[in-house]
């Protein structure tokens, strides 16, 4: 057993700095690079990708990007888990064979797959066993929003990942793979943790959230003496540096930028933290307040004492849903009186809007330069502002409401008040809203596949 | 003495559906007990009116020196419904640092605060 395993991210979210990964595969030695693609609303737009072209619906920069560092992870056995098969994960593994033997890579890779996370065909059936999959935020049953969902996918843990690191695999593509399971696996697996080894899974588990959004571990939007971060241009994704017995230490590259310390990773725990005492995965429950932080040295923070429980019989659903439509339209007006000259042309517009008789569920203005980031809490507007930014969103059912609604923009510029701008774009886009629907599953109900193809 | 958190504490907010969370970390060690004393979840939902329309829940992590807010109905809808700029409440984190809180001379001594 190798008593340290170097995990590194390389991407916090799909559209993260492209270079990221290659910098972490040719900047030092790392074991493994983990790669996570999906958020929430991902999915959706993969099912739609897809059903335009059966081939699509995965994270397509996820190829090209193989294609740059494949022969390096080969030469130095670097393993990669990602979960960029989103809702084809054969077709992406297809893509990666065919790059890995452009490469000349055949018969030297094999890539793990791992499905059965995706439960879309199988809503029916398992509402009319009486699984009502219910809004976990609202209590709503999931049949009240049936004839609108776009993709239902279950949040899979480590173990199939690890199964397929056990059958040789050197890539590891999942659909929707938790993102802590990415970084918790590979340990799992060098270190031969077993699946109820809860401490150790939560340690995994910990490590994996601090990484999971790449650069925010490591100096990115970090509030802590932010001015005193060096270099956030050539910054430095972080890497986990894993022993056997569950402790770490999160570190980054020598000679990158940005900073590993105590704040900045304080910073990233506590980010989209729910209850600290129960951080629930598929492999464990973990407990944010055992975390043991200690400075190690220039760029580096160990974490130790941490502690968890056993895992719920429930799996996390993400489904998605069509909720309707909204567009956002903008305009800029200039010193003086930049604010009330914005307030006139917001009340101008829903004078318009109201005699339209146009019907939105929302309709929100805020004022960018005033109180879109703190609301009142930011306080009186200057009254000597050089400009002030007019922002009105609506939202609704009604197609047709919407595409009205963003011909009553421009218009303003000749039709309102003084020293407007700012309309370059043309008319805003109507956008289609796909909204995200949390559930839970019993475990019972769902069988992860595992296959490991060669190249 | 009135001090406003951000001389004492960072902070980094997310999202969780229509809920905003809030991790709120002392700067040094000696003003956890503090914020713990001062910064109350009664005191955050007051501080978020007109923003936060639900509960506010409050944990804390005396092993980070942190607390963590769940200001719960507070961004628009949440998600892709939201029509807000800040639709994942990523600016809650310094909206909250915005807040005065009540130390004593000594505390204030103490945090050389003076």
């Amino acid at each position: 057993m190798k008593e340290r395993i170097r995990i590194a991210a390389g991407q916090g979210f799909w559209g993260d700095l492209p270079d990221a990964p290659v910098r972490q595969v040719e900047g030092g030695p790392i074991d493994y690079l983990m790669l996570d693609y999906l958020a929430e609303v991902t999915m959706s737009i993969m099912q739609k990708q897809k059903a335009r072209d059966p081939t699509a619906g995965y994270a397509r920069d996820f190829i090209p990007l193989m294609k740059r560092i494949l022969p390096a992870c080969v030469e130095r056995d670097i393993k990669v888990t990602a979960n960029a098969g989103g809702v084809n994960v054969r077709g992406c593994a297809d893509a990666l064979i065919e790059v890995a033997r452009e490469l000349g890579l055949a018969g030297k890779l094999h890539i793990g797959i791992v499905t059965g996370d995706d439960i879309m065909s199988r809503l029916d059936e398992l509402l009319s066993r009486g699984v009502e999959l219910r809004n976990m935020d609202t209590g709503a049953p999931l049949s009240t929003v049936r004839d609108s969902i776009q993709s239902a996918n279950v949040y899979l843990g480590a173990a199939p990942l690890v199964e397929a690191l056990q059958q040789g695999a050197h890539v590891v593509i999942t659909g929707r793979a938790t993102d802590t399971g990415l970084t918790l696996a590979p340990l799992m697996h060098e270190f031969g943790w077993a699946p109820n080894d809860w401490n150790r899974l939560a340690a995994g588990t910990i490590a994996g959230h601090i990484i999971e959004c790449g650069a925010q571990a490591s100096g990115g939007n970090c509030q802590f003496e932010w001015r005193n971060i060096p270099n956030l241009a050539d910054v430095g994704f972080p890497i986990v540096e894993a022993s056997p017995d569950g402790t770490f230490v999160i570190t980054k590259h020598d000679g990158t930028g940005g900073c590993i310390n105590i704040p900045s990773i304080k910073e990233q725990l506590v980010y989209e933290m729910g209850d600290p005492h129960e951080y629930i995965t598929p492999d464990c429950v973990a407990d944010f307040t055992t975390i043991r932080l200690q400075d190690d040295g220039r760029d580096r923070v160990r974490v130790y004492g941490v502690e968890g429980r056993a895992a719920t019989e429930f799996l996390k659903v993400s489904i998605s849903y069509s909720a309707g439509f909204k567009a956002v339209g903008t305009l800029v007006y200039a010193w003086p009186d930049a604010y009330e000259k914005a307030q006139a042309a917001d009340k101008i517009l829903r004078a318009r809007l109201d005699r339209l008789g146009l019907r939105f569920d929302h309709i929100l203005t805020e004022f960018v330069g005033v109180n879109a980031t703190h609301g009142p809490l930011a306080g009186e507007a200057r009254a000597d502002a050089p400009e002030v930014q007019l922002r009105v969103g609506v939202r609704g059912q009604d197609r047709a409401a919407i595409e009205r609604f963003t011909k009553e923009i421009a218009p303003l510029i000749l039709t309102g008040p003084p020293a407007v701008t700012g309309f370059a774009g043309g008319r805003p886009k109507v956008e289609e809203i796909v909204a995200y629907w949390p559930a839970l599953i019993p475990k019972s109900e769902i069988t992860p596949s595992v296959e490991v193809l060669n190249a | 003495m009135k001090v406003q958190l951000a001389k004492l504490a960072h902070a980094r907010s997310g999202d969780k559906g229509d809920t905003a969370n809030v991790g709120l970390i002392a700067l040094r060690d000696e003003a956890y007990p503090i914020l713990v004393r001062e910064v109350s979840g009664e005191r955050v939902k007051q501080h978020f009116r007109g923003i936060c329309r639900g509960d506010v829940e409050r944990f804390e992590l005396p092993n980070l020196g942190a607390l963590n807010f769940l200001l719960h109905e507070s961004l628009g809808g949440g998600g892709t419904l939201s029509l807000m700029t800040d639709a994942q409440g990523k600016t809650f984190s310094t909206a909250l640092l915005r807040m005065e809180i009540e130390i004593s001379d000594e505390e204030a001594r103490k945090l050389e605060l003076n």
